[in-house]
């Protein structure tokens, strides 16, 4: 419980009801089901391994809010977080 | 001119016929002519919160299939003439009716009264087709939970794409204590979130419990919801009132007035 009440003074529950849920129904309102992000991921996955080796296991991605660049509040935005193995390029066609 | 208003939420008990029977109670309260209609077919629960459960004769789908007249099936409230319930069939399913049938009967409806008021069942499937296909406007009832505000958020972009202009946000069962230490989103969170207009926020009262236990709305009395729900209808009726402090729950108040005497 102790690491717990060292969190909780951080952030209180609401806070993370508020943070979760704005993350949610930014993929919500994309309209982007499970599916499609999957399929998001694998076409990521194919177009970065044809440069170097990534490990695909770790490869995470989501759709989070941004501050937009022009002041317009927050936007949309891809977020992908790509491990990679080794930089060396698998032989550039 | 009639008004149509559905009152929806997407997730079930977070209050939409506890609001329906005190939002249409208070308007028939303010010498409306209301008329509530329970879509929940299947589920029927209006009844049983406006204490009117016994003398249900025919339901809607008997309105809709013409097993009877309207005026049949209406209910007189026990308390407000000018207040009356189509109760929902309990034997029946969602499919029974379909959005064009209730057009046309809201149609008819609308030449007698002044308040059309639709209470929704849960859930985004073929009855919430029906409840919203004669609608005007919408009120959302959620509560400050994660789970129920993903689902109006949902709800609201559904009735935006039905082209339901007029949508207001009712956010339900807060608890200030626990806002104050940060347990609960406030109502202030949840209006950024789903950026839609509050007309309202209601208390975790038990006296709404209270009132269902005995079926009779407690809008307009002087428990802190019954005052919440009454300033709701007076601002669907276009007046400007000012929002209740809910912190001010009994026994809190009384103690935090004496300890301000004191200081």
């Amino acid at each position: 419980m102790g690491l717990f009440d060292l969190f909780n003074k951080k952030k209180s529950s609401s806070d993370y009801a508020k943070d979760r849920l704005k993350l949610l129904l930014v993929s919500d309102r994309a309209n982007c089901s499970p599916d499609i992000m999957e399929q998001i991921k694998n076409d990521i996955i194919e177009v970065i391994s044809r440069y170097m080796e990534i490990d695909a296991s770790g490869l995470d991605i989501q759709i989070t809010q941004t501050e937009s660049e022009g002041g317009h509040g927050s936007v949309p935005a891809l977020y992908a977080n790509i491990p990679i193995k080794d930089l060396k390029s698998k032989s550039v066609k | 001119m009639s008004e149509v208003i559905v009152i929806t939420s997407g997730k079930g008990g977070v209050g939409k016929t506890t609001t329906t029977a005190n939002v249409g109670t208070g308007l028939a309260k303010l010498d409306k002519k209301v008329v509530l209609i329970d879509t929940d077919i299947g589920l029927r629960n209006l009844d049983v919160v406006m204490g009117l459960e016994n003398r249900i004769v025919y339901n809607l789908v008997d309105v809709v299939e013409g097993n009877c007249r309207y005026k049949q099936a209406l209910i007189k409230d026990k308390t407000y003439p000018n207040l009356f319930l189509l109760p929902s069939a309990q034997t029946k399913d969602k499919t029974s009716v379909t959005p064009e049938q209730m057009k046309k009967l809201v149609e008819e409806l609308k030449k007698e009264f002044d308040y059309i008021i639709l209470d929704c069942p849960a859930g985004i499937e073929q009855g919430f087709k029906n409840a919203i296909a004669a609608a005007d406007r919408a009120l959302i009832v959620t509560t400050p939970e994660v789970s129920a505000i993903r689902d109006a958020d949902r709800i609201i972009g559904l009735l935006e794409a039905n082209e339901i202009k007029k949508i207001d946000l009712i956010v339900n069962r807060i608890r200030m204590d626990m806002v104050k230490r940060g347990e609960m989103m406030s109502i202030e969170d949840v209006v950024e979130i789903l950026a839609i207009d509050l007309i309202g926020a209601v208390p975790d009262d038990e006296n709404i419990v209270i009132s269902t236990n005995q079926g009779q709305p407690l809008v307009g009395d002087n428990s802190l919801a019954g005052r919440a729900y009454f300033n709701i209808c007076k601002r669907i009726l276009g007046e400007d009132v000012e929002f209740l402090d809910l912190s001010e729950s009994g026994f809190f108040k009384k103690l935090s007035k004496l300890f301000k005497k004191n200081n």
